[in-house]
């Protein structure tokens, strides 16, 4: 008797959380990882197989055929150096930028710091496309059209007010006191700075770069406005560079596709498990 | 500072050589950042007012000048797309928004329950969010493909198509593609930000709502969503905000038309058209304003009608 109640109600145990957790989140999974898959899959296929019926849910033979015509002929090589060095040095600038504008907030008072941090917040809601023609026109008068450096302004001044806000917190929840003792010790604010608060500071380095870095890699419609030199395309640009023809090679697509996001994907491995943390961190204080 | 041994004398300290002298330092700090957004976003603003009174086209520079308030004219009186990209926006910005909430807010909840694995799970369900528009578009370009598409394959095969349809060049199946592409893409920002909510929901007041015989129903009405209030708000206003000017995908997916016929052009997809291929820096000026008091009209109004940051 008390078996059959047990084993009763382990099963309606069970059957609750497969309805509550295990079958809905199997359908959540499935529709988040299934175009990931499908994209790789498409990627290794021969260009033959990819449109052949019926559809190949594995890819064979393998090939990495798609991958060398993405690099070499279609310009992925280029387009890949082009977007590295633009995320590379809007990182470098954004992070210098970001922890000035932190250490001010966080450890000054001064006249206009409300003013100052009301404008960080006030960009938040400009749009950015109602950006592309006054900005396109700035950088035309400056002579920075089809030029890589535009891009690296336009990023960093996107991505700045953000991570500044980001890194204020951070810096805040470092003691001040560690800093002023290691001042009375007998070190200069800078050597205190770099001694005491760099180090302590480091999941906020990490977390701005890697916004930032993903911010920049991924923006798609400045690159496209203000560069017409195919030589000098981004990764998204190139991208849909390649799908505006007749003639469209789906597995070289797939092949640029899978370039285009695999350093995002390795950053983003990296840090996903501080993303919910930082996040939770913000919503306490908050 | 410290030289003081007294915090009061210290800040009477403070407060004096604040007085007798400005501490240069702060306002040298900000400095850098202050220029890169006066110039490159303030500036701009300005600017798109200042166009916006003009006849402005780079490839007919000889009719360039100030016409007034004659592009504001064309476009309440005169511009039929117009109208439609509105009702195209309202249509983006709410299916995006609510759908992504209450998809975001499932996962969120089966994500903040106990069981194994929960952590590669956790980073599973927000891979999307790292991902472009652009490879977005791409991605779900392929799985919408009408000839090589899987979803064609699938659904014939379970019976509930009997041809191959055209997702992205149908009239009545273009919207509903590029939401479920954008929604793939978006649903984790709300996962990331409520999952983090949720974490600072203390748990005995779970527990004193079980000994009260409140079921999952009532914990989840009078404990979670309450807790939830401000995240919700802000995150939707933001992500309103975030939909409305978003354009990548909706400009690789119909390969830079907002096609077929206007059905997917958005108010920021016809400014883009206007900037890239009309060239009609004037005209494309006069639709952002708009576009803008209509954004700044919309966010004030949803906060005040949220009560944001007010107890329920």
């Amino acid at each position: 008797m008390k078996n059959t109640l047990t084993v009763r109600r382990s099963v309606v145990k069970l059957l609750d959380k497969s309805l509550m957790l295990y079958i809905p989140l199997f359908l959540a999974m499935a529709f988040t990882l299934f175009p990931l898959y499908w994209v790789i899959v498409t990627a290794f296929k021969r260009e033959g197989d990819i449109a052949k019926l019926p559809i190949q849910y594995l890819p064979s033979p393998a090939t990495f055929e798609n991958f060398r015509i993405a690099w070499n002929v279609s310009g992925f090589s280029k387009f890949f150096v082009n977007s590295l060095y633009v995320s590379g040095v809007t990182v470098v600038v954004v992070l210098i930028t970001s922890i000035l504008v932190g250490y001010a907030i966080s450890r000054f008072n001064f006249a206009g710091k409300n003013l100052f941090m009301l404008m960080l917040l006030c960009t938040q809601f400009i749009p950015g496309a109602m950006l592309l023609i006054p900005l396109f026109e700035t950088f035309r008068n400056l002579n920075l059209s089809n030029n890589l450096f535009a891009l690296i302004i336009i990023y960093s001044t996107f991505q700045l007010p953000f991570n500044a806000i980001l890194m204020s917190g951070f810096i805040t929840n470092i003691p001040e006191q560690l800093e002023e003792a290691a001042m009375v010790d007998g070190c200069s604010r800078l050597k205190a700075i770099y001694l005491i608060i760099f180090p302590l500071l480091l999941p906020g380095i990490v977390a701005t770069m890697v916004y930032t870095f993903i911010g920049a890699w991924n923006e798609f419609l400045f690159g496209l406005m203000l560069i017409s030199k195919t030589s000098l395309f981004t990764l998204p640009v190139g991208l849909r560079s390649m799908q505006g023809t007749y003639d469209i090679q789906y597995g070289a697509l797939a092949a640029g596709s899978v370039i285009t996001v695999l350093p995002v994907i390795i950053l983003f491995a990296y840090v996903q498990k501080f993303l919910v943390q930082g996040m939770s961190a913000g919503a306490v204080k908050g | 500072m410290s030289k003081y041994d007294s915090s009061a004398i210290r800040q009477l300290g403070a407060f004096k050589k604040m007085k007798s002298r400005i501490n240069w330092t702060p306002y040298i700090l900000i400095a850098p950042a202050i220029l890169l957004i006066t110039g490159f976003l303030f500036y701009p603003v300005a600017n798109v007012f200042y166009y916006s009174l003009q006849k402005f086209n780079p490839a007919k520079a000889y009719e360039n000048g100030y016409i007034g308030f004659e592009n504001f004219k064309t476009i309440f009186t005169n511009d039929d797309l117009f109208l439609t990209s509105l009702m195209v926006t309202f249509k983006w910005v709410t299916s995006e928004v609510v759908l992504q909430l209450i998809f975001g807010l499932g996962i969120a909840l089966m994500l903040n329950q106990a069981f194994r694995f929960r952590g590669v799970f956790r980073a599973a369900a927000i891979i999307p969010w790292a991902i472009s528009g652009v490879v977005t578009s791409t991605v779900w370009g392929l799985l919408f493909n009408e000839q090589m598409g899987i979803i064609n394959d699938l659904l014939m095969k379970v019976g509930m198509i009997d041809r191959k349809i055209a997702w992205l060049a149908e009239l009545n199946t273009v919207f509903p593609s590029i939401v479920t592409a954008e929604l793939w893409r978006g649903i984790p920002f709300f996962t990331i930000a409520i999952l983090a909510a949720l974490q600072t929901i203390p748990n005995d007041l779970y527990e004193s709502a079980v000994v009260d015989g409140a079921g999952r129903w009532k914990s989840f009405v009078h404990i979670t969503l309450p807790f939830l209030k401000n995240t919700i708000v802000f995150t939707t206003l933001l992500r309103a905000v975030w939909e409305f000017n978003n354009v990548d995908l909706i400009f690789v997916m119909t390969n830079g038309t907002g096609g077929p016929v206007d059905m997917t052009t958005t108010l920021p997809m016809y400014i883009v058209k206007q900037a890239i291929y009309a060239q009609d820096f004037g005209y494309g000026s006069a639709l952002t304003v708009v576009g803008f008091f209509i954004l700044l009209l919309f966010a004030v109004l949803y906060l005040k009608l949220s009560r944001f940051g007010k107890e329920l």
